[in-house]
């Protein structure tokens, strides 16, 4: 392994992220003030308590869910799209590098931008409700590998990408609907029963039930089958990069 | 000398079915600069990137210091550096952070001293915490040229890497070259000006549609393609040649004013000494001599058009 090239790599990325570290930081704690006005505060105090959660608290998961997979996405694929459109991806393919270790360096830095963002959110959510986080290790675990996943979703969708356009169009017409409609804002038992079983088919549903399970013990679907569906993304995701430079498919000529 | 990159019957046929590379074989030798001329589109630069793993090759191999560029792509990249052809700067990253990444990519160690060797030899060390688009074109050139040297190849690639730079600056150019030529890197560049190859190289390839026509000595190459021209001017026009000097290979041009005599330079014996007694017996007199040697130009113009060498 050249683990000089992947800390370069990932150096690399974090320096662009520092560079706007006011935005980076702003933007989400902004957001998730506005979220906590809406549907904490005006539309919350109409709503009982879900499942036993104050609705405030109840949406929290769902809130670091949202902002984590789309920054996750965007980190990723724009790190790695960016070279693309410079031109100097070639400097990469002509490095002595392997396929992991560029998957490191990128997904690595978007991942942890992401996890960032998550805890900026936890803090912020923090100043408005009461959190309770009845397992932490099981919280970190489904933040990380959320962060992880979505990232290398977004390399691929980096790689991808011919067009700026491009590299918006999954993210805004498949991730974000998937998201919103995969409980972030509602219990899966609220819904009419047809609704609850289409719902089972949105692979986001699992993230946020066992997201939330960590939170408050309690899950829409089993928390192993949560386990599974994050870790089975993960390794789709991994199989299609792997693929990806097998083949150099929209990198190597 | 033993070759440091071997390249053999390598062929590159793209998706859309051009055949960009038609079966190219080459030697490099360790430590020589060698120009690959072409025109647009001729494959220089699909040749290159097929030997730095940019772009996948059909087929064939290439070796570089004895590591298969496939089979053992880490040690055959470690001794390759490339300038590319376009600016692909990150704009907002500073000089110094684009160097040391490049290094880093190759997976050294950090060693600052040796970079401030390199970035004052290209006179870029006042510009170290410049952001690459406060740079001149030409000072981002050297950026480049500073990257490709961090992590200290035995073999640079220069693509076309005086396009669009003015004169002085390829001047400077060709100075860091034949610096880097002293301290033993090899050197391969790309270019269409003809020029650049006659001034700073020490073999020729000349490269078209995809195939490598000869890789040549210059000096060689120029001795061998290259013809003198003798232009006598002659004080009073003439309307033929005289009957004596018939036997020449001579041209009336300037309608009449004066002769056209084509020679090898290399040749024992010119004729030139005989056809200027013979134009004096012949009672013409002489106003003006001056020659003209066929310049690189020339030669790879006659080439391209298909002109056997």
């Amino acid at each position: 392994m050249n683990w000089i090239a992947v800390g370069a790599i990932y150096n690399a990325e974090m320096a662009r992220f520092f560079r706007t570290l006011a935005q980076s930081f702003i933007s989400p704690v902004i957001s998730t003030s506005l979220y906590f006005v809406v549907f904490g505060a005006a539309i919350g105090s109409r709503i009982q308590e879900v499942d036993g959660v104050s609705y405030g608290a109840f949406i929290v998961p769902g809130l670091v869910m949202l902002s984590v997979i789309t920054q996750a996405i965007s980190n990723a694929s724009f790190g790695i799209y960016f070279p693309k459109f410079i031109g100097n991806f070639d400097e990469l393919l002509s490095a002595p590098l392997n396929f992991l270790e560029i998957v490191l360096g990128f997904v690595g830095a978007a991942a942890t931008k992401a996890l960032f963002i998550g805890v900026v959110i936890l803090a912020t959510a923090a100043l408005f409700v009461d959190l309770q986080i009845a397992h932490p290790l099981a919280m970190l675990l489904f933040l990380v590998l959320t962060c992880i996943s979505f990232s290398l979703m977004g390399f691929i969708i980096g790689i991808w990408a011919g067009n700026f356009e491009q590299l918006q169009l999954i993210p805004l017409l498949v991730v974000t609907p998937l998201v919103f409609l995969g409980g972030s804002f509602y219990s899966i038992s609220m819904l009419p029963p047809v609704w609850q079983v289409i719902t089972l088919f949105n692979p986001v549903v699992y993230l946020i039930s066992g997201f939330r399970w960590a939170f408050f013990e309690h899950a829409d679907v089993p928390v192993g089958l949560s386990l599974l569906a994050i870790g089975g993304f993960t390794m789709i995701c991994l199989v299609i990069i792997w693929r990806i430079f097998k083949t150099g498919w929209r990198i190597r000529a | 000398m033993a070759a440091i990159l071997s390249v053999k019957d390598l062929k590159k046929t793209y998706a859309g079915g051009f055949d960009a590379l038609k079966g190219v074989t080459l030697d490099i030798e360790e430590g020589e600069i060698i120009a690959l001329l072409g025109p647009n589109g001729a494959g220089k630069t699909t040749l290159i990137s097929t030997i730095c793993g940019i772009v996948s090759p059909t087929s064939g191999s290439i070796t570089v210091g004895g590591h298969d560029a496939q089979s053992a792509y880490r040690d055959a990249r470690a001794l390759i550096g490339l300038v590319p052809q376009e600016i692909n700067l990150e704009p907002f990253a500073k000089v110094w952070d684009t160097v040391r990444y490049s290094r880093g990519l190759f997976g050294l160690p950090r060693d600052d001293a040796y970079l401030e060797e390199v970035l004052k030899k290209l006179s870029l060390w006042e510009k170290k915490d410049s952001r690459i688009m406060q740079l001149s074109g030409g000072m981002k050139r050297r950026v480049l040229i500073a990257k490709a040297l961090s992590h200290s190849p035995r073999i640079l690639f220069l693509d076309e890497p005086t396009a669009g730079v003015d004169v002085e600056l390829r001047k400077d150019m060709w100075e860091v070259v034949a610096q880097m030529k002293a301290e033993g890197v090899t050197i391969i560049l790309t270019t269409h000006y003809i020029e650049e190859a006659e001034a700073i190289a020490d073999r020729v390839g000349v490269i078209t549609g995809g195939e490598l026509l000869l890789v040549e000595d210059k000096d060689s190459l120029m001795g061998r393609m290259g013809q003198k021209q003798l232009e006598v001017q002659l004080s009073q026009p003439v309307d033929s040649l005289p009957e004596a000097l018939a036997g020449y290979d001579l041209d009336l041009v300037n309608g009449g004013d004066a002769l056209l005599y084509k020679y090898d330079a290399r040749a024992e014996r010119t004729g030139i000494t005989a056809l200027l007694n013979d134009v004096s017996a012949a009672g013409l007199m002489l106003a003006d001599v001056q020659t003209r040697q066929s310049s690189l130009e020339d030669i790879f113009v006659g080439l391209v058009k298909g002109d056997q060498p």
